[in-house]
């Protein structure tokens, strides 16, 4: 029978929530590496066992731990993340040009067919790569390297690249999105990069229609159509049907367009969820309300989804790598929150649960469908 | 040997209890000192002091005989105390934050 394993990294360590396909009753592994703020842990898909971690502390850096054995058991990687060449300067808040420096590992994403090969994205933002298992890891210098690199600046979270989609499709070709610069692609295995940011429009920076500068919170793609991507934008839900080069707004009837996560339903490519925050500065859902927000067309059309979910006095927030979705017959969807609660649906989001209610705050939830 | 005193994160990290002892060979200075036990705890790497700067982590602190040395050049000599293995170098995450 078919089991989900529910991988969480929080500020204070990290969980694995596992259940049967049932997804009726849950057990909880953790916290592993306590203390320590965990990013994200995913598993590669060509070896389920096989998981990553990245563990990263104020005090003692980065550290990347790996486990053979879907997490019972982990082993300190490689943990050297050096730019390539000199490094040279991006924009600072203040607008004055600020060194490139390696903060964490925000997100990490092993390839689709071989596990040993890894991407990480980091704050200061680049995109690195292991081909060892995350023993050593190299810089994919072409991204910084492009041309609009030192222009890129901070979010309010530093300068992260979060997001990285492969293309099941097409090898060379992925995708990436950094706070705040927008979105980028790549079709030649990550040498050169193309932003891909046209048809975004955001009020707060100087030309709303720069090529680069916007502060895209994350990017959804269904494997079966990679050439159609969603995002979740500071402000905006937007959508591009060819592979980023042009994007439109498909918030619609959203309560607030503003948000951070998006994900995509396993088997409906046009269903989409997102969860509306009120604002930029309160970041919690509107009137106290956790509503997921569900368009099985697309975007434009949403539906709220609350059965089961605090409907008063709810003030968290979800951050962008924090959603996620299984593989089942009937697609489960995750969520973890600033609360500490991590919610589950085994029915595309009709209803939802609570797996657990007390963890640390939630930074990212994946999930891994076992058969 | 020199002893030296972990935080619990490394402690946990190295899977080693809170004081460890590492050969140090020639002058005992804090890069010595550091040298040593990274080559000892490869895991370590990184997590005191960058690992192409070498330079101390912000809120990592050294101490040693009721000193804080965390401002010292690295090449300087540690107290005799912690040469002759009666007092132990500490590494110290210092307090900051939740």
């Amino acid at each position: 029978m078919s089991s989900v394993r529910v991988l969480v990294g929080t500020r204070k360590g990290g969980f694995i929530l596992t259940s049967d396909g049932t997804r009726d009753r849950w057990s909880v592994s953790g916290p592993h590496f306590g203390g320590w703020e965990i990013y994200h842990i995913k598993g590669s898909p060509a070896d389920p066992n096989r998981l990553y971690a990245s563990q990263s502390s104020g005090w003692f850096g980065q550290v990347i731990q790996r486990s053979n054995d879907g997490g019972q058991s982990w082993e300190p990687a490689g943990n050297q993340f050096t730019y390539e060449g000199v490094p040279g300067t991006h924009q600072w808040y203040d607008g004055t040009p600020h060194p490139w420096e390696f903060k964490r590992v925000w997100h990490l994403e092993p390839s689709l067919d071989d596990p040993d090969v890894i991407y990480a994205g980091v704050e200061d933002a680049a995109l690195f790569r292991s081909t060892d298992g995350a023993k050593t890891w190299q810089e994919m210098p072409g991204l910084r390297g492009h041309g609009s690199g030192p222009n890129w600046t901070p979010g309010a979270g530093g300068l992260c690249l979060h997001t990285i989609l492969l293309d099941p499709a097409n090898a060379s070709r992925m995708f990436i999105a950094i706070s705040a610069a927008g979105a980028f692609r790549t079709d030649d295995g990550g040498q050169s990069w193309t932003p891909i940011n046209k048809g975004l429009r955001s009020q707060y920076i100087p030309d709303p229609n720069a090529e680069v500068g916007h502060c895209v919170h994350r990017l959804g793609m269904h494997p079966s159509r990679p050439n159609v991507l969603f995002m979740q934008k500071h402000w905006d839900v937007m959508r591009s049907d060819n592979a980023g080069d042009l994007w439109t707004e498909v918030s619609g009837n959203l309560p607030t367009d503003f948000g951070f996560v998006l994900d995509v339903h396993a088997h409906e490519p046009e269903t989409i969820y997102v969860v509306p925050i009120k604002s930029d500065s309160e970041h919690y859902p509107p009137d106290g309300k956790l509503r997921v927000y569900r368009s099985r067309s697309g975007g434009n059309e949403w539906e709220a989804l609350s059965k089961g979910l605090p409907q008063e006095n709810c003030y968290v927030n979800i951050l962008r790598d924090a959603m996620s979705v299984d593989a089942l017959d009937s697609c489960g969807i995750y969520f973890g929150t600033t609360g500490g609660q991590v919610y589950g649906s085994a029915n595309a989001g009709d209803s939802w649960s609570a797996i657990v209610r007390d963890l640390p705050p939630v930074l990212s939830v994946e999930v891994q469908t076992l058969k | 040997m020199i002893r030296v005193a972990l935080p619990q994160h490394l402690q946990t990290l190295a899977r080693v209890g809170a004081e460890v002892e590492v050969p140090v060979s020639g002058a005992v200075t804090q890069r010595a000192v550091l040298d040593a036990l990274e080559s000892r705890y490869p895991v370590l790497r990184g997590t005191i002091r960058d690992q192409t700067t070498f330079k101390r982590r912000a809120f990592v602190r050294f101490y040693a005989c009721e000193e804080d040395l965390s401002h010292d050049p690295p090449d300087t000599l540690l107290p005799d105390a912690v040469v002759r293995g009666v007092e132990p170098f500490l590494i110290i995450g210092a307090l900051a934050g939740g």
